[in-house]
């Protein structure tokens, strides 16, 4: 088996140090080591976005990124989006317009729109759509996850700082 | 539409109909939810596949050597290693058709028919470590001749995909009433049109996973499939294991839109690996192996001849459908595109209508149900053709619709093919589509945007469907031939503190039946959907089901919910009638109570008759225990949902792309029992039909590559393509179930493509298109704008 390499990860705010192939995908150390099962798989060619997280407070795609890239880095996936039990803007604004329907690209979906809002706290809803054209859903015609995000960013707090990658 | 509630309904109100929030959605929001590749097992092993780069070769050898000596491989089978029965099954055998079927092993035997055939299978110890050890699988391939033009692989001489047969032609099957000759005779206006409908893939962003477990003498496999009962069964007889000893568990599924409706040789093989090793096998799809083989849908080419009288009656249809099946046939192969001929009457009183299916093998991976399946080409084929019609005759399109279409009725309508149409408004429809947008403003708008460049168009679909799989009587081995059932069933446990779980026999993939199957059980147990979980996909609890696909889930296995939560209320009234003294008959769920009419003060609430039948056991004498009871239904008919949509495009003829300006759909699938999911399935269903109309294709080259092998190439519309949607409803009750629904999971993507590609012609008409097949991409407009000046494109 080819040689590891230690890496330091934070992720939601907790400390993980690692020892990983060099060629280990980003998403499959959060995923198979870590548990972290909310950031998904959907493609290999960086199109679907379903495995977006935050990197350092910005969105990536944690399938094109190697584990061995984020050393150092704080991450922050959907687990970590609640805080304190309390549903992020984004996530209670998808439940109440009905933003999703089989939930695989969810998650993608959300931390793409965190990080969209925390650039653009208030989107066109062409803005929006431009924004997230980097995450593919196959269910929802994407008609309600806009109105989700356009009702998210009416709600204070919805803007996930980019220095620390959790709400502000 | 209806605002979002969270809350209880009371004071009369149902909770069937409220636009309440989805129960499934905590868990999805926040990354808790458990799909395939979310579960590990101890000791789990991971499979990869080595898959033939040919599309049509003898295989002269395998060489597995290399790759079993790899640190952590832990086995590599092929062919040779597989001791099943039978091969991957295929489920319909119409009666008096003889349908060539060739064998289809979980591994390639002797020969690769396409791109992607699995020849090896790799277990290892870890999910990267098997890939690396399938580029050590040395396979040598002698070629052989190669069909992908299904046209051509009916001609004499054609290269065979399977020699044994003679021919590529699966079989010919036809659907018609009344008299063809006749009703051309008598037309006035004959309009033929050859309509490509492209091959599709479903594409669910969750990618198909497997995880198989052999344990003692139990089969256990989780897998991201629509079909868990059917996938338990055939396991049994391809493994040779008891039904009674195979569970199959579909947890989160992420998507379906038909393509996890299949028996798959990796669901197949991981099971029979997973028994041979002893040890847990996962395996889980790339998207690159998704576009290869996870089933395609569509690919027909329909031959359409209509005849119309001078004024727009409709005299004669027919259809000739060539369907390219690709290279076995799979679950519903065959079956697929005679559902084509159910719906070829449309809405309209046409005399005569007769569809003939030719189906056909070729180097292509299988096709089979893809969302609507067999329904929207026919719906594409209709719809575009009356708009030719309707310009053929000069006439409006609209008004060449209302002159054709089938006077509403409530109880029934026949067909001349045979089909009995469940209840049906369509002038209705379009009147409340007409509501939203008048067309006229639509057209001066076209005028105006024409002098600064752009091509403004407007397009209608004005369309029925057949769904609610369905009456056995008629899908079953004795109609058209389904080996299958196809009821429902449900089980509605009450417990003792007086909660309930609903088991279904249908297994959804995202429409939310945790949601409304619970407001549909609530209302009739007086208690809150919040009290009631559905339980569904897993085939250990609850009874045999059939699962979800053809928009049946609702009008099945919703109507088996509520009649068997209605078992319930009728033992809770007797209950309750023994406590208040009262004849059973006189007792009514009123306000979360059972009460006598006329006295809702003294009364139980549900908990207290789950007390009175579980605990203190103070019944009506002789009466059994518990409150438990279950339903198997069996529909009467189909339910046929219908609609109106109209889409607007503008189209930049210097580039030939369509940007979708509005789209409107009215839909009609009965009384809303949660009007946001109605909604949600509409939304997804239109881009769907979008998709296919303006950018999705699956593309093989001559030699049978696949060109479209990612979602670089496999375009899947995004935010930034598509408008926001305008929906209303029009309620048409059916008489067919309780519940009086309809199904609406593919009625949008059967309605759209045809209205999309109808506002594109429409809009490209002042240049001199007249017709344009599907992808409607902006370098097929483009040509299709040059052809029509006089020039020929590059």
């Amino acid at each position: 088996m080819s040689t590891t390499v230690p890496v330091r990860l934070n992720v939601n705010g907790v400390e993980h140090h690692l020892e990983v192939e060099p060629r280990l995908l980003l998403v499959h150390a959060i995923r198979d080591h870590l548990g972290l099962t909310g950031t998904h798989v959907g493609c290999d060619t960086s199109n679907c976005g379903a495995c977006t997280i935050h990197m350092d407070g910005r969105p990536v795609k944690s399938c094109t990124v190697l584990t061995v890239q984020a050393d150092g880095a704080e991450l922050t996936t959907i687990e970590g989006l609640a805080t304190d039990n309390e549903l992020h803007p984004l996530q209670e604004a998808f439940w109440n317009d009905h933003g999703l329907q089989c939930g695989y690209c969810t998650p993608g979906m959300i931390m793409a729109a965190a990080g969209l809002l925390a650039e653009n706290p208030n989107p066109t809803e062409e803005e929006v759509r431009h924004g997230l054209e980097g995450n593919l859903c196959r269910c929802t015609g994407y008609h309600n996850i806009v109105k989700a995000v356009l009702d998210a960013a009416k709600v204070k707090g919805a803007t996930v700082s980019q220095e620390s990658g959790v709400s502000s | 539409m209806s605002a979002t509630t969270n809350g209880t309904a009371t004071n009369g109100k149902t909770h069937v109909g409220q636009a309440l929030r989805r129960k499934e959605d905590p868990r999805l929001i926040t990354g808790r939810a458990s799909y395939v590749d979310d579960i590990n097992l101890v000791g789990q092993l991971w499979a990869a596949w080595v898959r033939s780069p040919e599309a049509h070769a003898k295989i002269v050898s395998i060489d597995t050597s290399a790759a079993k000596e790899r640190e952590g491989i832990v086995a590599v089978y092929t062919n040779e290693d597989l001791d099943m029965e039978a091969g991957l099954p295929m489920a319909w055998v119409p009666p008096g058709v003889t349908v060539n079927t060739p064998d289809h092993w979980v591994l390639a035997k002797g020969e690769v028919k396409h791109v992607g055939d699995p020849v090896a299978l790799v277990i290892g110890d870890d999910r990267y470590s098997v890939v690396d050890a399938t580029e050590d699988v040395v396979v040598e391939y002698d070629p052989l001749p190669v069909v992908t033009d299904p046209e051509k692989a009916l001609e004499d001489g054609s290269a065979l995909v399977h020699e044994q047969f003679g021919t590529n032609k699966v079989c010919d099957w036809s659907l018609g009433g009344g008299d063809l000759e006749a009703g051309f005779a008598e037309a006035d206006v004959i309009v033929e049109r050859r309509i490509v409908n492209h091959r599709m893939a479903g594409a669910a962003i969750e990618p198909r996973g497997v995880v198989a477990e052999y344990r003692g003498d139990r089969l256990t496999v989780w897998s991201s499939t629509q079909v868990p009962h059917f996938l338990r069964l055939f396991l049994s007889i391809l493994l040779g294991v008891g039904e009674e000893r195979v569970r199959v568990i579909a947890p989160e599924v992420g998507g379906g839109f038909g393509s996890k409706l299949q028996i798959y040789a990796e669901e197949v093989g991981c099971a029979w690996a997973a028994r041979k090793l002893g040890r847990p096998v996962k395996w889980v799809e790339t998207r690159s192996e998704g576009m290869m083989v996870t089933h395609h849908g569509r690919d027909q080419i329909d031959h359409v001849k209509v005849g119309a009288k001078r004024d727009g009656t409709l005299t004669a249809w027919h259809t000739r459908i060539i369907a390219d099946i690709g290279a076995y046939q799979m679950l519903l192969t065959p079956a697929i595109p005679p559902f084509s001929g159910f719906v070829m009457c449309g809405i309209y009183n046409t005399p005569a209508v007769v569809t003939d299916v030719t189906s056909v093998m070729t180097n292509k991976f299988s096709t089979d149900a893809i969302r609507g399946a067999g329904r929207p080409e026919a719906t594409h084929l209709i719809e575009v053709v009356m708009e030719q019609l309707a310009h053929e005759l000069g006439m409006d399109p609209l008004e060449l619709r209302r002159k054709n279409f089938i006077p509403p009725f409530a109880t029934g309508h026949e067909t001349p093919i045979g089909v009995v149409y469940d209840s049906g408004n369509y002038a209705g429809a379009l009147d409340k589509l007409l509501e939203h947008i008048d067309p006229a403003q639509v057209h001066r708008e076209a005028e105006e945007l024409r002098e600064q460049g752009i091509y403004r168009g407007i397009g209608f679909s004005t369309y029925t469907e057949i769904c609610g799989l369905g009456p056995s009587r008629i899908t079953g081995p004795g109609g058209f031939g389904l080996q299958a059932g196809a009821w429902e069933s449900a089980t509605v446990r009450v417990h003792a503190t007086g909660s309930a779980t609903l088991y279904t026999g249908t297994s959804p993939h995202g429409q939310g039946h945790e949601t409304g199957f619970a407001q549909i059980v609530a209302d009739r147990l007086g208690i809150d959907p919040s009290q009631v979980d559905v339980i569904h996909g897993d085939t250990q609890t609850g009874p045999f089901g059939l699962d979800t696909y053809g928009s049946r889930s609702l009008a099945v296995g919703g109507e088996a919910a509520a009649r068997a939560a209605e078992k319930v209320a009728a033992k809770a009234k007797a209950i309750v009638a023994h406590h208040l003294e009262a004849a059973p008959e006189d007792i009514e769920l009123k306000d979360g109570k059972f009460s006598v009419r006329g006295s809702p003060d003294q009364g139980l609430t549900l908990a207290e008759v789950a007390g009175a039948t579980y605990v203190t056991m103070d019944m009506p004498e002789g009466m059994e225990p518990g409150l438990d009871e279950q339903s198997f239904y069996d529909p009467e008919n189909f339910v046929f949902p219908f609609g109106a949509h109209a889409c607007v495009v503008d189209v930049d003829p210097e580039t030939g792309k369509v940007k979708i300006v509005r789209y409107v759909a009215v839909d009609d699938c009965g009384p809303a029992i949660n009007p946001q999911l109605i909604d949600g399935q509409v939304h997804g269903g239109v881009v769907q039909g979008i998709g296919q109309a303006l950018y999705e294709r699956v593309h093989y080259d001559e030699s049978g590559q696949l060109v479209t092998g990612t979602f670089v190439d496999y375009a899947l519309a995004t935010a930034a393509e598509l408008p926001s949607f305008e929906t209303d409803r029009t309620e048409t009750p059916s008489p067919i179930n309780s519940l009086a629904v309809k199904g609406v999971g593919e009625a949008g993507t059967i309605a759209a493509s045809p209205a999309v590609t109808n506002a594109v012609i429409d809009a490209l008409r002042p240049l001199g298109v007249e017709f344009i097949n599907m992808p409607l991409t902006p370098m097929r407009v483009w040509e299709a704008i040059q052809e029509a000046k006089g020039g020929v494109p590059a």
